[in-house]
């Protein structure tokens, strides 16, 4: 009972987490706290099978699935916690204080009786007692079982099964369509900007500079500016190396170019800073959550 | 009131009208259907076989007819030779239809006022299918204009020929059908078209009478047969016959261009001419005098419809008359002439017994001289380029030598020119006015001099006075020329039976021939002696024709109509105002009561039921609103659906 | 031991599900939200199959694992074909089959 008393609460507010967090990834976790949770309680309920199967099939094996697709979908604005139905949520709300309520005065109302506990139906093993009933009476229930997995990984394969309708696209059509698109809308030909590299942290996240200073949105992974993880290469930041080149035991050649350069960058960066500015109001919705993380 | 009499004591009938007891038809009377079945299959062969029939389809169209007068005259004749008592002979063609309170047969009766009509429908009507011939020659349509003639035929020798008022019904609803296809014959002018379905709405209204009629006598008497009807007469109360009466006249009003459904005669001219001829003159319209003295063994018991009728005839007399002095279209004039004329026959059927021998002659002597004016009229046209305006025309008599002539029969015998046939049947019919009311008498005497001063002006400006064919616009001048022989031959026979159909006369005949039917009258004395009569008709005709003379001989007629003109002369150019009559007390009251109506059904039955289909569709529109796609919101109705059951479970527990 | 607290923790959990389900727009997290009402039904099974002292119900609950293991690999297959075709994993944008 005291494992109950502990576990309980965590539970609840495991549960609680999945309506609130905002990363489908931490309510996957969340779920994940739950059941193994519940593993447990399975296991003070007398039900060793149960438990294992939790664990097994529950946490490792289901919930493994729902990271798989949560890996294959990835980020999008579904993982947004802004209400778009009006009421929706004040409905919700109220429906389901309204059902624990209920719930809670319902069972409440109700005589469980006493306890009669598993000790003579596990005699001889949890295992082997299931075993018995699975097989004996519940034989047919359980080829009927057998029979639903099959069909739903046939039908699993089946939905995720994608025909090609179109020959494969080898290098030479791929080249191809890259200068008939250049040929129609000018889209460039050639590989994308790699990030740029600053050697202050890791770069992939940070866009290069474009000649005129500005950030280059193409150099980024599409992913990470998704899920806002993109960092910028601010002016003071480019100053602060500069000073930093600029510090002692550096003197001979170095003076000269941050004299030469100065005078550039922090003209390029005053373009970058006013560009930044003016596209801020649009960026906000996509990279405006990746500033508070 | 449907206590019936025995047949039996009907026999002493000569004052409420004539006891129908026909003898089954044998021998040559047998063949009395093929009157009717040969021109019905001759019209039904040229409407089905469509162009094959093209060719020849105008010559049997006239052997049809041709063939039902020579059958009709071998029966007359051969009825000329029976007994008195034996002239009427009927004929159970095939039961029409049995319910369980009547039988209606298929049945025909052949009496000697059906003998004479069947003689000038076939003959007159013969006669103009082949003057026909001539005059649609050059219409492309020509078979068709026979099958309807053909048609018409057929019809109207079952109205005449029929033994019951339902078989009557049938023929008059046929004429009514051929009418209104020949009138409407030249259908590319709007003015046939219109005139057309004029006559035919007209005509309608004159059918709901008949068909009231009828339904009063199956309710009064369980049967539309003439045998049972006459036989029964004193079994319905007076209101009732009078009833009846009354819904015939109605019915005999429309089909006879009688006062107050005078209106459509004077349009129904836009058909072509033969067709006014043979319908609008000499055969179509007078089938509401003969349904009334059909009827006589109703009216005789019907006071007040016979009164009426009476009324109705001296109106439509001068009426007629009147717009026939002002009309320069010549066949709306010879139109007016003739619902004048109808007036006349009319009033001789209003006359009762003693008018109904009369009247019928009437009706022959004006089928020969009407329809021969009519052929003439069309003579002219046809050598005038189809103009109708008689300012146009003048000094015709020398181009025209036999139109001329044969015209000049018929006119002579309208105007009652002693010893032409118009002389001897109008001098009666005026001479039994007087003996009936002297009112009504003065009424028809001044109606003679009308007829004589507008068919002297009709004369006067198509045949004598000075030549206008000229018009001084267009320069176009036609150049009359004498019809073919074709056109010319029904003329010259028209023109004969014009000038001796008052031979019918000699010696009573057509009185004792026709008493069988209509009963025998006592002779009244009229109040000043028959001869001095017709010394004053004749007389009054003269003074028509003299002013006729004076006002339209002796002056330069303009080409175009004056329009300073007295107010009766408008009247009369405006038919009386008999349309716009039509229109103020019929037309516009059932124009705004079916703009209320359809405005109701608009707006309230309608709105009624589109309010329905507004509020259910305004419900869906608001229910529609909670499918608005989002799976969550069906969860949410579930969740409430399953709290709402714990609840409910909850409470039921408690 | 008792049995209430283990049905009124079943209880409280399948709530907390079901208006996951409701609020919840990524359909991947209202999938998970359907797992966890599933799995606090089977903590009241097998917790009624201790109070019974009947193994029934912790066959029912394996029931349940199995169906849910199948009905997860389904539902996840749709729900990739639907980000497949859609580029979107949110319940909201499929909604076309509406008024």
């Amino acid at each position: 009972m005291t494992a109950f008393w502990i576990l309980a609460p965590i539970m609840v507010l495991a549960a609680l987490g999945i309506l609130f967090v905002r990363k489908a990834v931490h309510a996957a976790l969340l779920l994940a706290v739950v059941m193994v949770s519940l593993a447990v309680l399975y296991a003070g309920l007398d039900a060793p099978f149960l438990f294992a199967v939790q664990i097994i099939v529950y946490t490792g094996a289901i919930l493994m699935l729902f990271l798989f697709v949560l890996m294959l979908v990835g980020v999008d604005a579904s993982d947004s916690v802004v209400e778009t139905i009006k009421g929706q949520r004040f409905l919700a709300a109220v429906l389901g204080v309204l059902m624990v309520v209920t719930l809670v005065v319902g069972l409440s109302q109700v005589s469980f009786g006493t306890v009669v506990g598993l000790d003579s139906a596990n005699e001889g093993g949890n295992v082997e007692a299931l075993a018995d009933l699975l097989f004996s009476k519940y034989v047919f229930a359980f080829e009927v079982t057998s029979a639903l997995l099959i069909t739903a990984a046939l039908g699993a394969m089946l939905l995720a099964h994608r025909e090609r309708v179109t020959p494969k696209a080898g290098q030479r059509e791929q080249a191809e369509q890259r200068m008939r698109d250049y040929a129609a809308s000018g889209k460039h030909p050639g590989p994308l900007p790699a990030p740029g590299v600053y050697a202050r942290h890791n770069a992939v996240d940070t866009p290069a500079l474009l000649p005129d200073g500005s950030p280059s949105e193409a150099s980024i992974s599409r992913v990470l500016a998704a899920r806002g993880a993109v960092r910028t290469a601010r002016a003071d930041q480019v100053d602060e190396v500069v000073r930093q080149l600029a510090a002692p035991g550096a003197q001979t050649e170095v003076v000269d170019v941050p004299d030469l350069e100065g005078d550039e960058v922090t003209s390029a960066s005053d373009v970058a800073v006013g560009k930044s500015d003016a596209s801020e109001p649009g960026s906000d919705s996509t990279s405006g959550e990746g500033d508070r993380a | 009131m449907t206590e019936l009499h025995p047949a039996v004591t009907t026999l002493i009938t000569s004052a409420h009208g004539e006891t129908v007891v026909p003898s089954v038809a044998e021998g040559i009377y047998s063949l009395g259907w093929l009157i009717i079945a040969l021109p019905l299959a001759g019209a039904a062969l040229l409407l089905v076989g469509g162009r094959r029939t093209d060719r020849w389809g105008h010559l049997l169209g006239t052997a049809t007819a041709v063939g039902s007068f020579v059958i009709g005259l071998v029966m007359f004749i051969s009825l000329l030779g029976e007994d008195e008592g034996a002239r009427s002979q009927t004929q159970h063609l095939w039961t029409w239809f049995a319910t369980d309170s009547l039988d209606v047969g298929f049945d025909l009766l052949y009496d000697p006022l059906s003998s004479l009509f069947v003689l000038l429908i076939t003959g007159v009507g013969s006669l103009i299918h082949i003057y026909s011939i001539g005059y649609m020659a050059h219409d492309e349509r020509r078979r068709r204009f026979f099958a309807y003639l053909n048609l018409f035929i057929a019809a109207m020798l079952m109205l005449v020929l029929a033994g019951n008022y339902l078989g009557i019904f049938l023929g008059w609803e046929g004429v009514g059908l051929a009418s209104y296809l020949l009138i409407g014959f030249w259908q590319h002018k709007p003015s046939a078209a219109a005139a057309a379905k004029k006559a035919f709405v007209m005509n309608r209204v004159g059918d709901v009478g008949m068909s009231l009629a009828i339904y009063l006598m199956v309710v009064t008497f369980g049967s539309t047969a003439f045998t049972v009807i006459s036989a029964n007469n004193h079994g319905a109360s007076e209101a009732t016959m009078n009833a009846i009466g009354l819904l015939l006249l109605l019915g005999a009003c429309g089909k006879s261009a009688q006062v107050p459904l005078q209106g459509w005669l004077l349009d129904a001219m836009e058909g072509p001419t033969p067709v006014s001829a043979l319908i609008h003159a000499a055969t179509m319209v007078t089938a509401g005098v003969y349904l009334i003295i059909r009827s006589n063994f109703i009216f005789e018991n019907a006071p007040v419809a016979q009164t009426v009728v009476v009324i109705v005839a001296v109106v439509t007399l001068l009426w007629g008359a009147v717009i026939g002095c002002a009309k320069d279209d010549i066949k709306k004039a010879l139109a007016g002439s003739t619902m004048s004329q109808i007036g006349y026959m009319m009033l001789g059927a209003g006359l009762g017994v003693a008018g109904y021998a009369f009247a019928i002659f009437h009706l022959i002597t004006h089928g020969f001289f009407k329809a021969n004016m009519f052929l003439g009229a069309g003579s002219v046209m046809h050598g005038m380029d189809d103009d109708v305006n008689m300012r146009h025309y003048g000094a015709l008599n020398k181009v025209m030598p036999i139109t001329f002539l044969t015209f000049a029969m018929g006119y002579l015998a309208i105007i009652g020119f002693p010893g032409f046939s118009g002389f001897w049947s109008k001098d009666k019919l005026i001479e039994t006015a007087f003996v009936e009311n002297t009112w009504v008498g003065l009424a028809a005497l001044l109606g003679a001099g009308i007829t004589a001063f507008y068919m002297t002006r009709l004369m006067l400006m198509t045949f004598f006075t000075q030549k206008r064919w000229k018009d001084p616009e267009t320069g176009h001048e036609p150049h009359p020329h004498e019809s073919p022989a074709v056109m010319t031959v029904p003329l010259i026979v028209l023109g004969a039976l014009s000038v001796v159909g008052g031979i019918m006369l000699a010696g009573n005949w057509i009185v004792d021939f026709l008493a069988p039917v209509v009963g025998h009258a006592e002779h009244h004395e009229p109040p000043i002696p028959a001869l001095a009569l017709t010394a004053i008709i004749v007389a009054v005709v003269a003074v028509g024709v003299a002013i006729a003379w004076f006002t339209v001989g002796r002056q330069e007629v303009p080409r175009v109509a004056p329009q300073d003109v007295s107010p009766l002369t408008k009247a009369a150019r405006a038919d009386l105002y008999g349309d716009a009559i039509n229109d103020t007390l019929v037309v516009a009251p059932t124009m705004s009561l079916a703009r209320t109506l359809d405005s109701l059904d608009r707006h309230v039955i309608d709105g009624a039921v589109e309010g329905q289909g507004n509020a259910t569709s305004g419900l869906a529109e608001l229910l529609r609103k909670t499918q608005n796609g989002y799976v969550r919101s069906y969860a949410l109705s579930v969740l409430a659906g399953a709290v709402i059951l714990a609840l409910a479970l909850l409470a039921v527990n408690w | 031991m008792e049995t209430e607290p283990y049905i009124l923790l079943s209880a409280i959990l399948f709530t907390i599900g079901a208006v996951g389900v409701l609020v919840r727009r990524n359909a991947i997290v209202v999938f998970m939200c359907v797992e966890l009402m599933l799995n606090a039904s089977n903590l009241a099974l097998v917790t009624f199959a201790k109070a019974n002292g009947n193994l029934e119900g912790q066959v029912a609950a394996f029931f349940v694992m199995v169906v849910a293991a199948a009905e997860v690999v389904v539902g996840l297959a749709i729900i990739m074909t639907i980000f497949r075709t859609r580029r979107s994993a949110s319940v909201d944008d499929a909604s076309l089959l509406r008024f």
